[in-house]
C-alpha cells in the first residue's frame, strides 16, 4: 500500500533521513522504532507532506506521493496523528473532529463518521462539547485518533502515541490500536516505546541517526538481542 | 558610513553654499529637508529596535502646539517655551509607554496603541478649537505685534538663518543617534528586540531602556514640531499632527533606510522632492499622486527592499547585515 | 484570580465612567438631579450611541476576523470601507443603478479588494516581521486615499438617500437609517457567528488561527484559506460602507473618522477576540455619544480615548484579551 524508496529528507542544512526504505502492506500493523532523535518524527512528516522529500520515491497504492500536493495527500487515505496530539484547543472535541471531515468527500459523511468516532472512543462523546485542550493527555490523544479517523482513512499514521503519558493510559491506547485494525485499517506507528508497540504490530523497522537499520517480523525483533538490549533495556 | 565626517562635510559644504547665496525657494526646500531629516532620525531611534510608533504626529503636534500657545496667550518666549512642550512630549511619552513596556504591549498592539494617541491629540486640538484654532490651523503671533526680537520669538526674517539652524540641529541629530549607536543602549534594546524575555533574565531593565528611547525619540520628534512651528509660523492638526503624519515619517525612513544613520535623511531627500516635483509639473491634478506613488513605492519597498534605499545600498557595498 | 478582578475593575470603571458622563454634566450645570436622570434627549443620545455602536461593532468584527485567523492587522480597513461607499455612490448616482443593486456590487468589490490586498501584498510578507505587514497596509492606505483623491475628487459626495426620522416617543426620534444599521449589522454578527460555528470553512477559519501548521493534514490549503478570509474581511467592510453611505458624506479621508476609533475597540476588546471588539464596540459608542452630547463632538473622542489609554494601564492585553 505504502511505499518508501530511498527517501531523504531534513531540515534547511540538517538531513534527517537517509535513503529511508519500508513498506507497508494493506491490512499491515507497521512500526518504526528507534531512539530520540532518530528521524522517526521527519518520516511521518515526509509521508503526510508536512516537509517535502528531497530525493527518493514515495507511492501510496501507487499514487505518486512527491507530486501529490500536501492538502490532496489525505485524499489518498492517509490520515496522519501528529506528535503531541496537535489538537486545536480552543475548540470542542466535536469542532476538531469536524476538522478531521474537512475533505469534500468526508464531509457529507460527517454525522455517520462522527458517532462511529464516539462508538469507538465513549469517553469523547462525553466530553463532546468540551474545549480539547483542557483534556487530560489520554484523552486528547483518543480525540487526536478520532480526528484522523474521520476521513476514513486508508492508513493511519500515528507519531508517538504513547509520548508523555501514563502506562496505564499506553496500554489503553495501544489496545485502542488493536481495536483500530480490527476495523480494517492499515497502520503505522512510530514509537519509542519498543516494548508495547511490538505487541501490537506484525512488522517492524529500526531507525537509527536518520537510516533503516534493521526490519524484520515483531516477534523477530522482540526477540532480538541487539534490539532488546539496546530498547528495552534488558 | 555611520561616522560624522561624512555628515559633517556634507553640512559644511551646505553651509558655504548657503554663504554663497541660494534662491529662496531652493533654499525653503532644503530647510524643510533638514527639519524632517531631524524628526525622522528621531524616529528611527525607536523604529530601529522594533519599535514601531505609528503616533509620532502626536510627539510633533504636542512640541508645536504647546509652545504655540505659550507664545500666544502666554507671551512666553520660546526659549522658555520649548523645554516646557518638550518636558510635555516626554511626559506623554511616559504615560503612554509605561504602561505599554510594563506589560509587554509590542508589535501590532503597540503600533495601534500609538496610532490612538495621535488621534488623541488631534481630537484634542480640535475639540479646543476656541484656543487652537481647529482644524483651521494656528499661527503663532508675529514677532512685530509684539516688538519683540527675532531671537526672542526665534522668528527670523532671512532664510539663511533658519538654514543655519536647521542644519545645526540635523547635524546634533545625527549625534545623538551615533551616540546611541555606540552605547551599551543600543545592545540592550537590540537584545529585547530578538527576545525580550532573555534580555530581562540577563539583567536588562527592559521597560526602563524602552522608555529610554522613547523619551529621547518623543522629545527629538517634538523638536522638530516645534522648528517646523517656527519656520513656517502656522500650523495644524493634519501638518503637524494626525495619521497622515505618522505614516509619512515611518515611510520616508523605510524607504531611506531605517538601520543606517543616514536613511532618515536621504529617505526625507526622496520624498520631499518628489512632492515638489509631482507638484511643480504636474500641479493641482496632482494632489493625491504623490500619496498614491508613496503607497505603492511603501508597499514595494517593505516587499523587496526593506532595509530602504541606503541600507540596501550599504548592505551591497559594504556587506553588513 | 487575578485576572477576573482586573475585568471587574475594568467595567466597574466603565460603568462609573458611564454615569458620570451621562449625569454629572447636566446635575452640574443645572443642579437639578431629577432634571438630569428625565432628561429625554440625553437618552436619545444614548440610543443613537448604541445605534451607532451596532456599526462600530461589525467594523470590529471585520478587523479582528482578519487578525485572529491570519494575524495581521489591515491599517488601511477603513479605506477600504470607504473606497466600498465610492463604488455605492458611483453606481447608484454616476451609473445610475438602484441602490439596492449598486450595494451589493459595493460589497463584492470590497470583497475583491480584501482578496486583492492578501494575495498581492500580504502573501509576500507573511512570514516577515508583522511591523512589515503593518506598514504595508499603510502604504495601501496611503494608496487607497489618494486613489480615491484622484477619482473623485477631494469633495464631499453623498448619495442623497434620506430615510428620515420616526419618533419612538413624543420627543426622542430615531433615525431610520441608524436603526437599519444597527439591525442590519446585528444580523452580519449573527451570520457571520453561525458561519463561523456551524460550517466547515467557519470551522477551518477558526482552527488555523490556532494550528496553522497541520491543516493541510486535513485537507486544508492554507493559502486558500487565508485569501477566503480575507475576501470575506473585505466583504464586510463593504457591508459596514453600505450602513455608513446612508448616514454620511463621502471623502477620500473619512476613513480617518472611525479608522482609528474601530482599532481601538479591537485593542480594548482584545485583538483578535470578535467578542471583545463586540463588547468595547458598544463601550465606545457611549464614551463618544455621551461625550458628544454634554459637550462638542471632539470631547467625545478625546473621553472615549482617554477611556482607553486608562483601560491601558489597568488591562492592556484588553477585556478578553490573553496576555503573550
Amino acid at each position: 500500500m505504502l511505499t518508501l524508496s530511498n527517501v531523504d529528507a531534513g531540515y534547511g542544512s540538517f538531513q534527517a533521513l537517509f535513503g529511508a526504505t519500508l513498506e507497508v502492506n494493506a491490512g499491515e500493523a507497521v512500526a518504526v522504532i528507534g531512539p530520540n532523535g532518530a528521524g522517526k518524527t521527519t518520516l511521518m512528516r515526509v509521508i503526510s507532506g508536512l516537509i517535502p522529500a528531497r530525493a527518493g520515491a514515495m507511492s501510496m497504492e501507487g499514487v505518486d506521493l512527491t507530486a501529490t500536493p500536501p492538502h490532496q495527500i489525505i485524499e489518498l487515505g492517509i490520515a496522519h496523528v501528529p506528535e503531541n496530539r496537535r489538537l486545536f484547543p480552543r475548540m470542542t472535541v466535536e469542532d476538531n473532529l469536524r476538522m478531521g471531515a474537512y475533505m469534500p468527500a468526508a464531509r457529507s459523511n460527517f454525522e455517520n463518521r462522527r458517532d462511529f468516532v464516539y462508538e469507538l472512543f465513549p469517553r469523547m462523546k462525553e466530553r463532546r462539547h468540551q474545549l480539547a485542550g483542557t483534556m487530560s493527555g489520554g484523552e486528547q490523544q483518543m480525540c487526536a485518533i478520532g480526528r484522523a479517523l474521520m476521513s476514513e482513512p486508508k492508513l493511519l499514521l500515528l507519531d508517538e502515541p504513547s509520548a508523555g503519558l501514563a502506562p496505564v493510559i499506553v496500554q489503553r491506547i495501544f489496545e485502542l490500536v488493536g481495536q483500530i485494525r480490527a476495523e480494517g485499517l492499515t497502520v503505522l506507528i512510530v514509537e519509542q516505546n519498543v516494548q508495547q508497540v511490538l505487541k501490537v504490530v506484525d512488522r517492524a523497522y529500526v531507525l537509527e541517526a536518520g537510516s533503516i537499520r534493521m526490519s524484520g517480523s515483531a516477534k523477530e525483533l522482540a526477540e532480538s538481542e541487539d534490539v532488546r538490549r539496546l530498547y528495552m533495556g534488558l | 558610513m555611520n561616522s560624522l565626517t561624512l555628515p559633517v562635510a556634507l553640512a559644511g559644504i551646505l553651509v558655504v553654499v548657503s554663504l554663497i547665496g541660494v534662491p529662496p525657494y531652493p533654499l525653503h526646500i532644503m530647510i524643510v529637508i533638514m527639519i524632517w531629516s531631524f524628526t525622522y532620525t528621531g524616529w528611527s531611534l525607536m523604529g530601529r529596535f522594533g519599535l514601531v510608533s505609528l503616533g509620532h504626529g502626536a510627539f510633533m503636534g504636542m512640541g508645536a502646539y504647546v509652545t504655540a500657545l505659550l507664545w500666544n496667550y502666554g507671551g512666553l518666549t520660546p526659549w522658555l517655551g520649548i523645554p516646557i512642550a518638550l518636558c510635555a512630549a516626554a511626559l506623554l511619552a511616559v504615560i503612554v509607554g509605561y504602561p505599554c513596556f510594563k506589560f509587554k504591549i509590542t508589535g501590532h498592539y503597540f503600533a495601534l496603541v500609538t496610532l490612538a494617541l495621535t488621534e488623541v491629540v488631534r481630537q484634542t486640538v480640535i475639540a479646543t478649537r476656541d484656543h487652537t484654532g481647529g482644524s483651521l490651523g494656528f499661527t503663532p503671533t508675529p514677532k512685530g505685534n509684539d516688538g519683540a526680537s527675532s531671537l526672542m520669538s526665534l522668528q527670523f526674517d532671512d532664510k539663511e538663518t533658519y538654514f543655519l539652524i536647521a542644519v545645526g540641529v540635523w547635524l546634533v541629530g545625527l549625534m545623538i543617534w551615533r551616540m546611541i549607536d555606540r552605547s551599551m543602549m543600543r545592545y540592550a534594546l537590540e537584545a529585547i528586540g530578538e527576545d525580550e524575555d532573555s534580555a530581562a533574565a540577563a539583567g536588562i531593565n527592559v521597560t526602563r531602556e524602552k522608555l529610554k528611547i522613547t523619551v529621547l525619540s518623543a522629545v527629538m520628534t517634538a523638536f522638530g514640531g516645534i522648528m517646523y512651528l517656527q519656520y513656517q509660523l502656522f500650523i495644524s492638526p493634519d501638518t503637524v499632527g494626525g495619521i497622515g503624519i505618522s505614516l509619512q515619517i515611518v515611510f520616508a525612513v523605510v524607504a531611506g533606510g531605517i538601520y543606517t544613520q543616514l536613511g532618515p535623511t536621504f529617505g526625507a531627500v526622496v520624498t520631499l522632492l518628489l512632492a515638489e516635483i509631482l507638484r511643480v509639473y504636474i500641479g493641482t491634478d496632482a494632489v493625491g499622486l504623490d500619496n498614491a506613488i508613496y503607497g505603492i513605492a511603501l508597499v514595494l519597498f517593505i516587499i523587496f527592499l526593506p532595509r530602504g534605499l541606503l541600507g540596501s545600498l550599504e548592505a551591497r557595498l559594504f556587506g553588513r547585515t | 484570580m487575578k485576572k477576573i478582578d482586573t475585568r471587574v475593575w475594568l467595567l466597574i470603571i466603565a460603568a462609573t465612567a458611564f454615569m458620570a458622563l451621562a449625569y454629572l454634566p447636566t446635575i452640574i450645570r443645572e443642579g437639578d438631579v431629577v432634571f438630569a436622570l428625565t432628561d429625554v434627549f440625553l437618552y436619545e443620545s444614548m440610543i443613537n450611541g448604541l445605534l451607532l455602536g451596532g456599526v462600530l461593532a461589525l467594523l470590529s468584527l471585520g478587523l479582528n476576523l482578519i487578525f485572529g485567523v491570519i494575524d495581521v492587522v489591515w491599517i488601511c480597513y477603513a479605506e477600504i470601507v470607504m473606497l466600498g461607499m465610492y463604488g455605492i455612490y458611483y453606481f447608484h448616482n454616476v451609473f445610475g443603478l438602484p441602490l439596492l443593486v449598486a450595494m451589493p456590487i459595493g460589497i463584492l468589490i470590497t470583497a475583491a479588494i480584501g482578496y486583492g490586498v492578501h494575495k498581492l501584498v500580504i502573501q509576500h510578507l507573511i512570514d516577515s516581521a508583522p511591523i512589515n505587514q503593518l506598514l504595508a497596509t499603510g502604504g495601501l492606505l496611503f494608496f487607497f486615499q489618494s486613489a480615491a483623491t484622484l477619482a473623485f475628487g477631494i469633495e464631499f459626495h453623498n448619495i442623497g438617500v434620506s430615510l428620515g426620522s420616526f419618533p419612538l416617543t413624543q420627543d426622542i426620534f430615531i433615525s431610520w437609517s441608524r436603526l437599519a444599521a444597527f439591525c442590519i449589522s446585528a444580523l452580519a454578527v449573527g451570520c457571520l457567528y453561525l458561519f463561523l460555528t456551524k460550517t466547515f470553512a467557519g470551522t477551518a477559519i477558526r482552527a488555523i488561527s490556532q494550528d496553522r501548521e497541520i491543516m493541510t493534514l486535513m485537507g486544508v490549503k492554507q493559502g486558500a484559506l487565508y485569501l477566503k478570509t480575507s475576501a470575506i474581511g473585505g466583504g464586510l467592510a463593504g457591508l459596514a460602507g453600505c450602513l455608513l453611505v446612508l448616514q454620511y458624506d463621502i471623502h477620500p479621508f473619512i476613513g480617518l473618522s472611525f479608522g482609528p476609533i474601530t482599532f481601538m475597540i479591537c485593542v480594548l476588546g482584545g485583538l483578535g477576540n470578535m467578542l471583545g471588539g463586540f463588547v468595547a464596540a458598544f463601550i465606545f459608542s457611549e464614551l463618544i455619544a455621551l461625550g458628544g452630547y454634554h459637550f462638542d463632538l471632539e470631547w467625545g473622542y478625546v473621553f472615549a480615548f482617554v477611556f482607553f489609554i486608562a483601560m491601558m494601564f489597568i488591562r492592556p492585553e484588553g477585556i478578553f484579551g490573553k496576555r503573550s
